[in-house]
């Protein structure tokens, strides 16, 4: 339904991208984990970057900062083109990539003072205070003097995140940033990216939870195997509201259905749907832009003598379409 | 800027007043950008800071005491036997320093260096913090000569320790003097002094060499004992030809070559020669591996 090409590259201005990839492709020997993907994160928008596990969502973040040189492909990251000026974008790019990484036997705060100093653009001056501005931020203030070998996966989570907000930034790429937060971290860490997304900053995250995607994203892209299968708003992903007719008169109802500009779905959509129950064939129609008065589609098949067992209005859910595209199992790709 | 937001206590609230400043739009950080010094400033005091590194030279302090202990306590050092200096100690405690760092030059003082160069990058690979610093971003040409610079700093710190330990304690257990030289002159104490100065110099600069090729082993791997293991087992492998009368073509080329080579700096008047020649050698090595490692971490694929 929506196809990678529906928000093409070309479709918006470089200027109104934070990340633009095209054909962006890594190759580890003779497996391919990022196969020609064609990326287009809105600047101030919260981008989903959804995929299950080895899917490719930390090969491509790594790919964007610089850390992983591209088989193929171009990427640009805050309109720099990533094999040439990387250096020169990343102080206005905060990061979080496959987990937060400190060396255990120094403090919080000295652990970020580390990551601070190594930024050339970041004032010394101020380091002291930023250093505790982001501590206090993620709620780590109590903790700043303790050493990380005593953090528990949820305070390095949160100081990972406070490292990512040392200096204000434009773009901030978040890989699994609630990865073993308890449910108020994962609170707190949503209400975060809120707050940074009204001020502006975009916020591009990966994540194979969809509940928190669905919360805060504006957009999301789904990635599967490698290749890029769904990418747009998240209002388009999900999927347009539908009508369910369980009738033993499908032809004669799809009829009907058609008539009063419902787009019949002659093969269900996505295999979670069932093609028939116990009370009878069933009848799928999207209501896309019909405009149609759904308080007369019963009458209406009623009226052209279609017995009518069941009916009703869905919309499908996000993790409906991602298990649709990627697939139900629970297999790590290869 | 913060003060007033902070107030409501409303977490993301505060979030987002205590990190964006509150003077404009604008997001973007400050064009300028330093010159970077506080990455060395920070490997520096992060490096000598950590209890390895503490240990690492308490133990290189050891090797001296442990020598002064033991000739004090016995009741006779017969000449020309042991390490070189070694049966001097007891007519002049300074030469605990120097013959001290006779004993530590061909193992110890390599394990040391190999421990902290082997670690350089593979370490920060280990804890993942690599990623961190690159994105920081540190540069990456700008990091390894960091990381160079640290493994120096640590070479200095070991030799000083070393003659700074032996001299002391030599001072403390035997009686102090005027030097008698090899070439048979006496200096005074101050210039004695001065000269263990030079020779811990030559030897922070002969492990110079290990270090850079320590340093390429490092960006190698992301498992420092691998590369720490295979620096000093360099270390060890060249000693071993450096004694083989067969490959004698091979040795004025061994990064080890000159390691016993300061002798020169105890006769009169004193003799550079040697000094010169190593200092070249141990250039030689930090351009080669040095460059190797350049080449290998610019283009290396961060995956850890």
């Amino acid at each position: 339904m929506s196809a990678p090409e529906r928000t093409a590259p070309s479709a918006e201005p470089t200027s109104a991208l934070a990340i633009e990839t095209r054909g962006l492709t890594k190759r580890f020997g003779s497996q391919t984990a990022v196969a020609g993907i064609d990326l287009a994160v809105p600047r101030g928008s919260v981008f989903g970057f959804l995929g299950p596990n080895g899917s490719g969502k930390t090969t491509s973040i790594r790919m964007l900062m610089g850390l992983v040189a591209p088989s193929s492909g171009e990427a640009q990251v805050l309109g720099s083109d990533i094999s040439t000026g990387v250096g020169d974008v990343l102080p206005r790019v905060g990061a979080l990539v496959e987990g937060p990484a400190f060396l255990p036997f120094l403090s919080g705060a000295a652990n970020l003072n580390r990551f601070d100093a190594a930024d050339r653009w970041a004032p010394s001056a101020t380091r002291r205070r930023r250093i505790a501005d982001a501590l206090d931020a993620v709620g780590l203030g109590a903790a700043a003097s303790k050493k990380v070998h005593a953090y528990s996966l949820g305070m390095k989570q949160r100081l990972g995140l406070a490292g990512a907000l040392l200096m204000p930034r434009e773009l901030l790429v978040l890989d699994e940033p609630t990865n073993g937060l308890d449910p108020q971290g994962t609170r707190e860490v949503r209400s975060l990216i809120r707050s940074f997304a009204d001020g502006g900053t975009t916020v591009f995250v990966s994540s194979h939870l969809l509940a928190e995607i669905e919360q805060v994203c504006s957009h999301a892209a789904v990635l599967s195997a490698g290749a890029l299968v769904a990418q747009g708003r998240l209002e388009e992903l999900a999927g347009e509201a539908r009508v369910r007719v369980v009738t033993p008169d499908a032809a004669a109802a799809s009829t009907v259905l058609t008539q009063l500009g419902l787009a019949v779905q002659t093969t269900p959509a996505d295999a979670a749907a069932p093609v028939a129950t116990d009370a009878g064939p069933v009848v799928l129609a999207s209501v896309g832009e019909s405009g149609v008065d759904l308080d007369r589609v019963v009458d209406r098949l009623v009226g052209a003598g279609v017995r009518v067992r069941g009916f009703a209005l869905e919309q499908p859910s996000l993790e409906d379409r991602f298990v649709a595209l990627t697939g139900a199992g629970f297999d790590v790709d290869h | 800027m913060s003060t007033t937001e902070n107030a409501s206590g409303a977490e993301s609230s505060a979030i987002t007043a205590g990190l964006h400043p509150s003077s404009g739009e604008s997001v973007a950080p400050a064009p300028r950008r330093g010159v970077g010094w506080a990455l060395l400033a920070s490997e520096l005091s992060v490096l000598f800071r950590r209890r390895r590194t503490i240990a690492l030279l308490a133990a290189l302090a050891a090797i001296p005491i442990l020598i002064a202990v033991a000739i004090r306590l016995s009741s006779s050092t017969r000449a020309g036997r042991g390490p070189a200096f070694l049966d001097q100690i007891t007519q002049n405690g300074l030469f605990v320093g120097v013959a001290a760092l006779v004993v530590a030059i061909p193992l110890f003082l390599p394990l040391t260096i190999g421990v902290v160069a082997g670690d350089t990058i593979a370490g920060e690979a280990s804890h993942g913090t690599l990623r961190y610093l690159l994105m920081a971003p540190a540069g990456r040409a700008r990091l390894l000569l960091v990381k160079f610079a640290g493994a120096a700093a640590f070479c200095v710190a070991a030799a000083l320790t070393v003659v700074v330990a032996g001299t002391l304690i030599g001072a403390l257990l035997f009686p102090v003097g005027p030097v008698p030289l090899l070439s048979g002159d006496t200096v005074s104490v101050g210039e004695a002094l001065l000269r263990f100065l030079a020779i811990a110099a030559f030897v922070a600069i002969s492990m110079l060499g290990m270090s850079a090729i320590g340093l390429f082993f490092s960006t190698l791997t992301s498992v420092p004992v691998g590369a720490m293991a295979t620096t000093i087992a360099f270390a060890v492998a060249s000693q071993i030809l450096d004694a083989l009368p067969q490959v004698a073509w091979l040795h004025p080329w061994l990064f080890s070559h000159q390691w016993l080579g300061f002798a020169d700096l105890l006769r009169q008047p004193i003799s550079w020669q040697t000094f010169g020649d190593n200092a070249v050698l141990q250039a030689g090595y930090v351009v080669v591996f040095g460059a190797l490692a350049l080449a290998r971490f610019l283009t290396k694929d961060v995956l850890s």
